[in-house]
């Protein structure tokens, strides 16, 4: 019971890390950029949830409005800063949104204020259900994994079965050639980078509803997305889903098991500290097993 | 991040008049004012501010110079040199965190500056590393943690679950926890500094036979459990040190909050006048309660002021002499320093209540009376 518990619980970790990670690959894999701003686009989405789900009283008024913020800003970005990277090394882009981590965050203190924001979930969504087997779950989690797993065939479908998803495909593969055959280059990377950044948005308010809304929830979390994007091959969607469900799970399996197995050969307290240590390495393990069987990512394209 | 720095010249004013008045002390402040952890760092300047104005003529004795440590130690380490190399201050203060505490406050106290501590109280200042120029104002590490095991014994409460984050706070929160404890400990837990899902650890919670939850999760950490914990349905009661109910954040962690008793020395509604002044002036001031960490500061403010009434800060055996004495009307009600100069005081057990539309703490009994630390034998000054 306990381990279908924490097998769910590696799920949702899963799904919530691939709605983070989905934007990041998509931008990193079509503009071929780097984004530490991804993080705060996430916060962006978490504060205009809280703020307006406080202003109106509704929290679905707030998810929606996660969306656009977190678009608006991402396209504003794009336009005003992004878009003169494209050409630059790695480094370059690093250093640039790196500041633009700093700006966002004393930017949102001086909207918001220093302390943590409430975020309550509504009614219809809070509490636990019980599911077969007898097992007590919380429903906003559940609800997680259904948005997550919508995201992801929304995604798949945008990707494959539209023409916006084409022209994305292209200018992944060539974007002199797509620009040549008349494609508006400059205004597809906008849509690209505003779609990722309502994903991370979507995705801050969804966990700040859950977590704290507070400055700089963003860093933590985008560590976890690079290391799922890594894992999951640059660029890929599909990649960023099957790695972020083998993140979440090692994760949370790694800190519910490790303890417990380690306590068959020490004491309980020192099996307690080493556990917990090794747990949080363990992901990074995994990364690092996967770059040493396939460097180019799970499902990778570029070797 | 730019450093922003703060100059406040209360003494300007004095020097325009022509006023012959001593030096004014100079104070730097290191606290943590962006961030996620800016929340304490901000309630720290401003209690220490408040404690300054108050005190009208007399606050005027102090030049505070206030930067940013944005929560990093190198950082802190930083500001540290510069403020007593070029700035020349007399007293460093203000730090929230006890990683940085113990990257600045070692090397400040050996160049002969006094450190007087708004919150951070590692044991390793307490003990071994105490220090005649290094003062805790606010409490011991440990301090809080035994006040939550000495109630949870009062209580009754049998088998309990306690948890806390990988990190020398964190271990020392739980040892000071089962330092008095006199039930049984079922399961013992340590969680990733700076974890944000906690739902591993509740199905563990859930899974357990325990009576009760002990956590300590300073900050965020404590905001995401507490709101997980109230959605998983698991319905154990909880207690903790005030860190994780704190004014700071409980508008944040929201009613989930409501009833869990926590651990404190100090709580807004503590009856005495200093308090009932410090409360009143502080909404007044910033428009909001203060927290557990405005207190402290308002406290190591007024500490210091009664020490520059009594002692030349150049002096430094009488100047050390006399915050010794902690002659200050503190809003703890009593205070006094023990061997080692940290407080012996009294702890409450508190209970989060709603307070009209707010949130805020009630002090239901006392937990512990006139506590020092378990340390204090190891300091031989």
């Amino acid at each position: 019971m306990l381990l279908a518990e924490q097998a769910l619980n590696g799920l949702q970790y899963g799904m919530m890390l691939f709605l983070m990670a989905a934007g990041l690959t998509l931008v990193f894999g079509v503009m071929g950029l780097i984004n530490l701003a991804h993080g705060s686009l996430y916060m962006t989405g978490a504060f205009a949830c809280a703020a307006v789900a406080a202003a109106t009283g509704s929290f679905w008024l707030g998810l929606a409005a996660s969306l656009v913020a977190a678009a608006a800003a991402g396209a504003l970005v794009e336009m005003a800063v992004i878009r003169r990277l494209y050409a630059r090394d790695h480094l370059d882009q690093v250093l640039a949104t790196f500041a633009l981590i700093l700006v966002f965050s004393e930017g949102t203190r001086w909207l918001f204020g220093s302390f943590p924001l409430y975020l309550k979930l509504p009614a219809s969504l809070s509490g636990a259900v019980v599911l077969p087997g007898g097992l007590h779950y919380p429903l906003f989690r559940l609800v997680i994994i259904g948005f997550g797993a919508a995201v992801a065939l929304g995604l798949w479908w945008l990707i494959t079965r539209t023409r916006l998803g084409i022209r994305i495909r292209a200018g992944e593969a060539d974007r002199e050639m797509i620009g040549a055959l008349g494609v508006d280059i400059a205004r597809l990377y906008t849509i690209v980078f505003a779609l990722g950044a309502a994903l991370a948005g979507f995705a801050g308010a969804l966990v700040g509803t859950i977590q704290s809304v507070q400055v700089g929830m963003g860093e933590p979390v985008l560590i976890l997305a690079f290391v799922v994007v890594v894992i999951g091959g640059i660029g890929s969607i599909k990649g960023a889903f099957v790695g972020a469900l083998l993140v979440g799970m090692t994760d949370t399996l790694g800190k519910a098991l490790l303890p417990g197995l380690l306590s068959r050969i020490w004491d309980a307290s020192s099996a307690n500290t080493v556990g917990a240590s090794l747990a949080s390495v363990l992901i990074y393990v995994l990364m690092a097993v996967v770059l040493i069987l396939r460097p180019q990512g799970l499902f990778g394209a570029r070797g | 991040m730019e450093l922003k720095r703060l100059l406040i010249c209360g003494t300007a004013a004095l020097a325009l008049a022509g006023a012959a008045q001593a030096e004014p002390v100079k104070v730097g402040m290191i606290t943590t004012l962006s961030g996620g952890g800016a929340g304490l760092g901000v309630d720290t300047r401003d209690g220490f501010l408040l404690a300054l104005k108050n005190a009208g003529e007399a606050g005027q004795a102090v030049e505070l110079v206030i930067e940013d440590d944005q929560q990093k130690p190198d950082v802190a380490v930083q500001i540290a040199d510069k403020m007593i190399q070029s700035d020349q201050v007399d007293v460093l203060t203000g730090i929230v965190w006890s990683n940085l505490a113990m990257a600045v406050v070692p090397a400040a106290v050996a160049q002969d500056k006094f450190y007087l501590s708004t919150n951070a109280a590692p044991s390793q200042l307490a003990g071994a590393g105490c220090h005649p120029k290094y003062f805790s104002v606010s409490y011991q590490n440990d301090n809080l943690h035994e006040a939550a095991g000495a109630h949870a014994t009062d209580a009754g409460i049998g088998k309990v679950f306690i948890m806390a984050p990988n990190y020398p706070a964190g271990q020392d929160s739980l040892a000071g926890f089962k330092r008095y404890f006199k039930g049984e400990v079922v399961s013992e837990v340590y969680t990733q500094v700076g974890q944000t899902d906690y739902a591993g650890e509740i199905a563990q919670i859930r899974a357990s036979d325990a009576d009760a939850v002990f956590f300590f999760l300073p900050g965020g950490m404590g905001i995401a459990f507490m709101k997980q914990y109230a959605e998983s349905g698991v319905g154990k009661p909880v207690i903790g040190p005030a860190f994780s109910f704190s004014q700071d954040i409980l508008p944040a962690v929201g009613d989930a909050a409501l009833g869990v008793k926590n651990t404190a020395q100090w709580s807004k509604d503590l009856d005495n006048e200093a308090n009932a002044a410090f409360v009143e002036t502080f909404q007044a001031e910033y428009g909001r309660l203060p927290s557990l960490y405005a207190a402290q500061a308002y406290d190591t403010a007024n500490l210091l002021l009664s020490a520059i009434a009594k002692a030349d800060v150049g002096d430094a055996d009488a100047f050390g002499a006399a915050l010794a004495e902690a002659d200050f009307p503190s809003v703890r009600g009593k205070f006094r320093f023990g061997p080692n100069q940290h407080p012996i005081q009294d702890y409450y057990v508190r209970e989060v209540v709603r307070e009209g539309d707010v949130l805020t703490n009630k002090i239901i009994g006392p937990a512990m009376t006139d506590h020092g630390d378990a340390y204090a034998e190891q300091c031989k000054m």
